[in-house]
């Protein structure tokens, strides 16, 4: 066993060391590999950077109570007596004012431009309950205040201030006919909430024509146990056609459908260049085989058997394709990790600020992507190598 | 193999056809040959006469299509390719006409090459090598790459690897041949010392009656068999 791994090491050493005098090839076939790497990693930061978003929004001690029959808040309907058999459930938490922890919340979208772009894009905006604050638990002010009840307004999620302009602390905001202003900037631990602008439900009942009508209420529960005793009271009671969904379930579902369409894109071009880069790795260890050909055959003669050689020009072809593995993923987390922008969300029909996500894992499996490249595009040079006729071979020049 | 009086070699109507396409080519037909221990024996004939196709066969390098072959009391003709791999290691040197050397390698690790197939520590192999090449004439020379070692030098490096795991039978394939004169001279006295000093067993092919001057037998192929003569 000793004596066949120092026979792989001698030979694997010998040819790593002829790569200088190929390197134009050796270079390519690296190069394509870090191009299917960068893709891959490029695009499926995308979906984690997404997915993670709306990971860190839920919470699973809270629930969304929304109008039996919908699936987002957009076409939820509740009246203001829903809302408030809602918050005399059991299973809800309450404050120390003995007050429950239910907000009850309108979501309408507005339009705003970009900053990166110009172009208007669909951003929300929720009017909420004073309950709020302590429902979220995670909201804090890095920039001005809370807005005032019963005033024009506003706060702005961190990402959506970055995203889209007009929305600075003292600016205003023009919606329809009403102007609001902004007062402060939060951040909802890098959850969906940072996208979104946030004032008071009853002012924007009235400037939205809403009467005395909301989407849906947010509860806070003493325990995330406490859910069915809250969803079981809340639907055996007939004054009520509702439905309540843990948080955390409501925004992984919300994620699903980017995220596996991004994650099909990205993998499905990630293998098409995948398929290219294997030639180019073919190409470049047949190449590499053919101009050993009589160093092989000699380390043959003199006792070496065919299973090093193999091995070891399938070694030669994993260090190649993992240093175009490693290359493609530096400059894949160098371009793109943390790269802020926003997109749709088709749940709600309007932006959440990401940012691209280059993640350990998703760097793991790219650099696994290389190594499954680097093997495969070894192997038949490989056996060709480990059964090149030595009598034959060793008389080529 | 054992140090008794019985021969080395021994070589029992041996034929070897290759196919190319439909054709059949014999390159060796029927041939016997004996070689005792500690002879120097030149193998010459014209190109095609079948003497590189002998040499592999003794080195373990191809199999005859008929007949035997027996070194050293064993029957190689039957041996397994992984069996075989070992067999020339443990008892085969060989010399080549381009030398063979590994180019990445200095002389030093070419010559230690054969030694990693053996059970030997690095500090074992490090003393055979230092000893090989001292045989060869080249210790000054030691960490130097091939490119930086003339054709002479080379070939000596290439001996040191023959000469280093301390094989009975040397099998050389025109060792010569790359060689100039002076060179060449110099090469065919190491090897007659290595002969005559260290008893090695060697069998040499080449076209230079120069060079099978040196041996202590010649023997010549024509059309695949021995022929009693040299050819004119």
């Amino acid at each position: 066993m000793l004596n066949w791994l120092s026979q792989i090491s001698a030979i694997t050493l010998a040819n790593l060391k002829t790569l200088p005098e190929r390197r134009g090839a050796a270079i390519a076939a690296a190069v394509g590999i870090a191009g299917v790497v960068t893709v891959l990693v490029g695009v499926l930061s995308i979906a984690e950077g997404f997915q993670r978003v709306l990971a860190v929004s839920g919470s699973p001690d809270v629930a969304i109570v929304l109008r039996s029959g919908s699936d987002t808040e957009m076409n939820s309907g509740l009246t203001h007596e829903d809302t408030r058999i809602i918050a005399d459930a059991p299973g809800l938490a309450r404050n120390a004012a003995i007050l429950p922890l239910a907000s009850a919340e309108l979501f309408v979208v507005i339009n705003l431009p970009k900053r990166s772009t110009g172009t208007d894009a669909n951003v929300p905006l929720r009017g909420v309950s004073p309950a709020a604050f302590d429902v979220r638990g995670n909201l804090t002010m890095v920039e001005g205040r809370r807005f005032e009840p019963g005033k024009n307004e506003v706060i702005v999620g961190v990402g959506a201030a970055r995203q889209f302009s007009g929305l600075d602390v003292g600016r205003t905001v023009r919606v329809g006919q009403t102007e609001w202003t902004v007062v402060g900037v939060f951040t909802a631990g890098g959850g969906v909430a940072e996208s979104e602008v946030w004032t008071d439900a009853a002012v924007l009942q009235p400037a939205y024509h809403r009467g005395d009508t909301y989407q849906s209420v947010y509860a806070k529960l003493i325990s995330a146990a406490a859910l069915h005793t809250f969803t079981d009271a809340l639907t055996t009671n007939p004054a009520l056609s509702i439905k309540a969904v843990r948080q955390s379930d409501f925004y992984a579902e919300q994620s699903t459908l980017l995220v596996s369409f991004v994650k099909g894109i990205g993998i499905t071009i990630a293998a098409l260049m995948a398929v290219g880069a294997l030639f180019g790795a073919l190409n470049t260890m047949y190449s590499s085989v053919a101009a050993r050909t009589r160093e092989i055959a000699t380390l043959r003669a003199l006792g070496f058997g065919s299973s090093p050689v193999v091995v070891s020009v399938l070694l030669e072809s994993l260090a190649l394709a993992l240093a175009g593995g490693v290359l493609g993923a530096a400059g894949a987390w160098l371009a793109f990790d943390g790269y802020m922008t926003s997109t749709m969300n088709w749940q709600t029909f309007s932006q959440v600020a990401f940012a691209f996500r280059v993640s350990p894992a998703l760097l793991m499996q790219a650099i696994l992507w290389a190594a499954m490249i680097g093997v495969l595009g070894g192997l038949f040079p490989a056996i060709r190598a480990g059964r090149i006729p030595i009598a034959a071979a060793l008389r080529e020049t | 193999m054992t140090t008794d009086q019985s021969p080395l070699i021994r070589i029992a109507e041996v034929d070897k056809t290759y196919r190319r396409g439909a054709e059949e080519i014999r390159v060796l037909a029927g041939l016997s040959l004996t070689v005792q221990r500690g002879e120097f024996l030149a193998l010459m004939g014209p190109s095609g006469s079948g003497k590189s196709t002998l040499l592999n066969l003794l080195g373990g390098l191809d199999r005859p299509t008929k007949g035997t072959v027996e070194i050293g009391g064993e029957r190689i003709d039957t041996l397994s390719d992984r069996r075989l791999a070992g067999w020339r290691a443990r008892h085969v040197g060989l010399v080549f006409q381009f030398y063979n050397l590994l180019p990445v390698m200095t002389a030093e690790r070419n010559v230690e090459l054969p030694l990693l197939l053996t059970h030997l520590s690095k500090a074992e192999r490090r003393k055979h090598v230092a000893t090989a090449i001292a045989v060869v004439g080249l210790t000054h020379r030691k960490s130097h790459y091939p490119r930086q070692l003339s054709g002479g030098e080379q070939q000596r490096v290439g001996i040191a690897r023959a000469i280093v795991t301390d094989p009975t039978l040397l099998l050389c394939d025109e060792p010569t041949g790359d060689l100039d004169r002076k060179s060449g001279d110099e090469i065919l006295s190491l090897l007659q010392t290595l002969n005559r000093e260290q008893g090695k067993t060697i069998i040499m092919v080449t076209h230079d009656p120069h060079a099978s001057a040196r041996a202590s037998r010649t023997v010549h192929l024509d059309k695949g068999q021995l022929s009693a003569a040299a050819p004119a």
